[in-house]
């Protein structure tokens, strides 16, 4: 199976599984979901992984970690959300800080 | 400025606070399809993630993870595990929307941070699925919209790193991260998840870190009490 494919199966599945927790949460008997730890776990994943996101995304390539512009956007976005800046903006401001450094360097 | 001491939500206000969160919301779909193609999606699978995924931090985990070389499985279960909180979300809009057969499974579609933020803010039933129908489907039609423009400018850009999209995609997940990061249990966790996933990267095959930090959350989830259960006292008076 080639990568293209494998990619377009992966859309369909994670897409599947995505809307299915949806709608279990709509259909399940909310006393269950309704526990303060299943609730609390559920939050708290939530920023395990964008955290985890944020660090692979900023700092690694392939299976090195690494400094590099990259870090140099982040914590220019850093600033950006500190200010209350809006989501498109911390997102263009992050991405003019690294392309700037990088046409300096 | 209301004359009376009693300001009553109208419908019309609603609408109107839906329709603004979705045009910020569906602006920043525009980064989601550049981000999307520049992680090596095309334009279609770019559009399918929008259409059929519609939520937007698993969108971004899957273009993340394939995008850093991680396999599809562990795309798919980042995304799935981001997703988990909207299972929470529908069973908070339930009895509030109360939609058996179709309408009910597009209800369960839309059910996304946005419309359930709108809907629960309202102060009635009427005015709660006034807000969540309005929120979901604005989200729904101008992030689909904003996608494909994404998409579209991120083909013609070329390069991703040459224009820092790279730095843009971890500053996009800091942005979904940063308002969840009130109180002290949230930011010890995200910290531990920082540290796992980077010590786990020169071992694990990629998308494996990611999904070993949600280990750190489970343990302090199962473990921590939240500030709501410290109100249950222990020993004192019994």
């Amino acid at each position: 199976m080639s990568a293209y494919a494998a990619t377009w199966i992966a859309i369909l599945a994670g897409a599947g599984l995505c809307f299915a927790t949806k709608l279990v949460g709509h259909r399940l008997p909310e006393h269950w979901l309704a526990h303060p730890r299943v609730a609390r776990v559920a939050s708290l994943v939530t920023v395990a992984l964008l955290a985890a996101l944020v660090a692979v995304q900023a700092a690694t390539s392939g299976r090195a970690v690494v400094v590099d512009a990259r870090l140099a956007g982040l914590a220019a976005a850093a600033v950006a959300l500190a200010l209350r800046a809006p989501f498109v903006v911390v997102v263009l401001v992050a991405a003019v800080v690294a392309a700037g450094l990088r046409a300096l360097t | 400025m209301a004359q009376s001491g009693e300001a009553r939500t109208t419908p019309a206000q609603v609408t109107r606070q839906a329709l603004s969160v979705a045009a910020a919301t569906g602006l920043y779909g525009v980064s989601f399809g550049a981000l999307a193609v520049a992680a090596g999606l095309d334009l279609a699978q770019t559009a399918a993630l929008s259409l059929l995924m519609f939520t937007g931090g698993s969108q971004f985990a899957f273009i993340g993870v394939i995008g850093s070389g991680g396999a599809p499985v562990a795309a798919i279960a980042t995304a799935a595990l981001l997703g988990a909180r909207n299972a929470l979300y529908g069973a908070a809009l339930a009895p509030l929307l109360r939609r058996p057969g179709p309408r009910g499974w597009l209800a369960a579609h839309l059910t996304i941070d946005e419309s359930t933020a709108v809907a629960t803010a309202q102060p009635d039933v009427r005015l709660a699925r006034h807000g969540f129908w309005w929120t979901g489907l604005g989200v729904f039609v101008l992030w689909n919209v904003f996608t494909v423009v994404g998409a579209l400018v991120g083909d013609a850009l070329g390069d991703p790193s040459r224009w820092g999209l790279d730095a843009a995609a971890a500053a996009a997940f800091l942005g979904l991260l940063w308002p969840r990061l009130a109180g002290r249990t949230p930011r010890v966790v995200a910290a531990g998840a920082v540290v796992v996933a980077l010590a786990l990267t020169p071992v694990a095959p990629a998308g494996v870190p990611v999904l070993a930090a949600a280990a750190v959350a489970v343990v302090a989830g199962w473990r921590a009490p939240g500030p709501h259960l410290l109100a249950a006292p222990s020993g004192a008076g019994s």
